[in-house]
């Protein structure tokens, strides 16, 4: 079986910030992606943990995008103009499709 | 005085108080108890809907007036107004930056709809009666602190971003204020007779929900006061317990100078002093991110929301009482 190669981009986010990102990657022309509620972490500000959160405000989300190499310079410009001023992860690694032409 | 020690000694024991007591402990001592996610959502939304179907019930039962106008009016004014009294004693008493204080700020002017339950629920069990309207009061001032804060921020330079059309409509929508304006008029419209049509379900058990709700808001600050202790200098913690008395003597004059009943005076002043953590941080999130959530978090959850559930309202109750509003 033939795997092609694609970049999976994970973000990860504030969770008020998770739709204005979507709808970002959308307009780029990104219409694929998954988004995972985070359980907890730990990071500049120490450990942290959606069970202890009053709202939707402290928690996270991870939002996950598979495309080809082509367009990952459209969604990383797309996903930095709301990742820019907020809390969060942005990593590219490379993977494997079976069907390259979904992405 | 004896009168304010007698109301604070009450409600210190009183199951409310202990459930939340319960739950800091519960945190502080790192025990595994916790609420699931979907639980403490499932009883937030029963807590806004009864507290909003009752407001309304008891306004279709007194009628409209121009106080109530007036009182949203207040509310709205109090909500903008707050913010800048925070951020001049946030100043004075602590080493906050403008954009931290601003976003402290935008906290204190804004409400904590569980605190107003917990009044609602205090003033009941000692007799006094409160517009029903002060619902509508307190959906009123969830959100001019907002742009009051954001307004101290960019005047330091800071919240470019500003307020986009969809942080509006999350602001102005969110889910708190929809349950609570729509239940209170669905509450107007159906009266007693739709009161007493559900009474078993959103009388009754009302205050076990609130028990089992504060239970899990203890938990929440009890964590909170846990992991971000370091964050909290003599300052801050000045602050946190100074500002809500400041603000609730606004709402005070501002409930007498209505002429409110003392239940409604006393909903005012604790709308006034209280501090939001759901609606205020999520904006400022969007808004300002460059505002440490951990300062106002910590703040609002886990300093003035305790004090005001303890000792703050019971002080409330006797000055209102007091001054016979």
């Amino acid at each position: 079986m033939q795997i092609h190669k694609a970049k999976r981009v994970e973000i990860i986010i504030e969770a008020p910030m998770e739709r204005r990102l979507t709808d970002a990657l959308s307009e780029a022309g990104i219409t694929g992606f998954t988004v995972l509620p985070v359980l907890g972490g730990s990071g500049r500000s120490g450990l942290w943990s959606r069970e202890g959160q009053v709202s939707r405000a402290s928690g996270m989300v991870a939002i996950i995008a598979i495309v080809r190499e082509e367009r990952l310079d459209a969604l990383l410009d797309a996903a930095f103009t709301v990742v820019e001023r907020h809390i969060g992860v942005v990593s590219v690694t490379d993977c494997g499709v079976l069907r390259a032409e979904r992405f | 005085m004896e009168t304010l020690l007698g109301l604070a000694a009450e409600n210190l024991i009183s199951p409310i108080i202990l459930s939340f007591a319960l739950g800091v402990a519960a945190a502080m001592a790192r025990s595994d108890l916790t609420f699931p996610e979907a639980a403490a959502k499932a009883l937030s939304l029963y807590l806004l809907f009864a507290i909003g179907f009752k407001g309304g019930v008891s306004v279709s039962s007194h009628g409209l007036d121009a106080t109530l106008v007036l009182s949203l009016i207040a509310g709205v004014i109090l909500s903008a107004a707050i913010p800048f009294v925070a951020f001049a004693l946030l100043r004075v008493m602590t080493r906050l930056g403008t954009v931290d204080a601003a976003a402290v700020a935008g906290h204190y002017g804004s409400i904590s709809i569980v605190t107003f339950v917990a009044a609602t629920s205090l003033i009941q069990g000692r007799g006094l009666s409160s517009e029903g309207y002060m619902v509508a009061v307190a959906a009123a001032m969830e959100a001019p602190a907002i742009l009051s804060a954001l307004w101290l921020a960019a005047r330091g330079g800071a919240g470019e971003g500003g307020l986009d059309k969809g942080l509006w409509r999350e602001i102005l929508l969110n889910g708190s204020i929809v349950l609570l304006v729509g239940a209170f008029l669905i509450g107007m419209v159906t009266g007693e007779k739709g009161l007493a049509e559900i009474d078993s379900f959103i009388v009754s058990p009302f205050k076990g929900v609130l028990c089992l709700f504060l239970l899990d808001m203890g938990l929440v600050a009890g964590r909170g006061l846990r992991t971000s202790r370091a964050i909290l200098t003599p300052g801050l913690v000045g602050f946190g317990l100074i500002m809500p008395l400041v603000g609730s003597l606004f709402g005070f004059a501002a409930g007498l100078a209505l002429g409110l009943s003392a239940g409604g005076v006393v909903l005012l002043m604790t709308l006034s002093a209280s501090a939001s953590y759901i609606a205020v941080p999520a904006a400022m999130r969007v808004a300002l991110p460059e505002a440490n959530p951990s300062v106002y978090l910590t703040l609002s959850l886990g300093i003035t929301f305790p004090f005001n559930l303890t000792i703050g309202i019971p002080i409330y109750i006797a000055l209102a009482t007091a001054a016979g509003g």
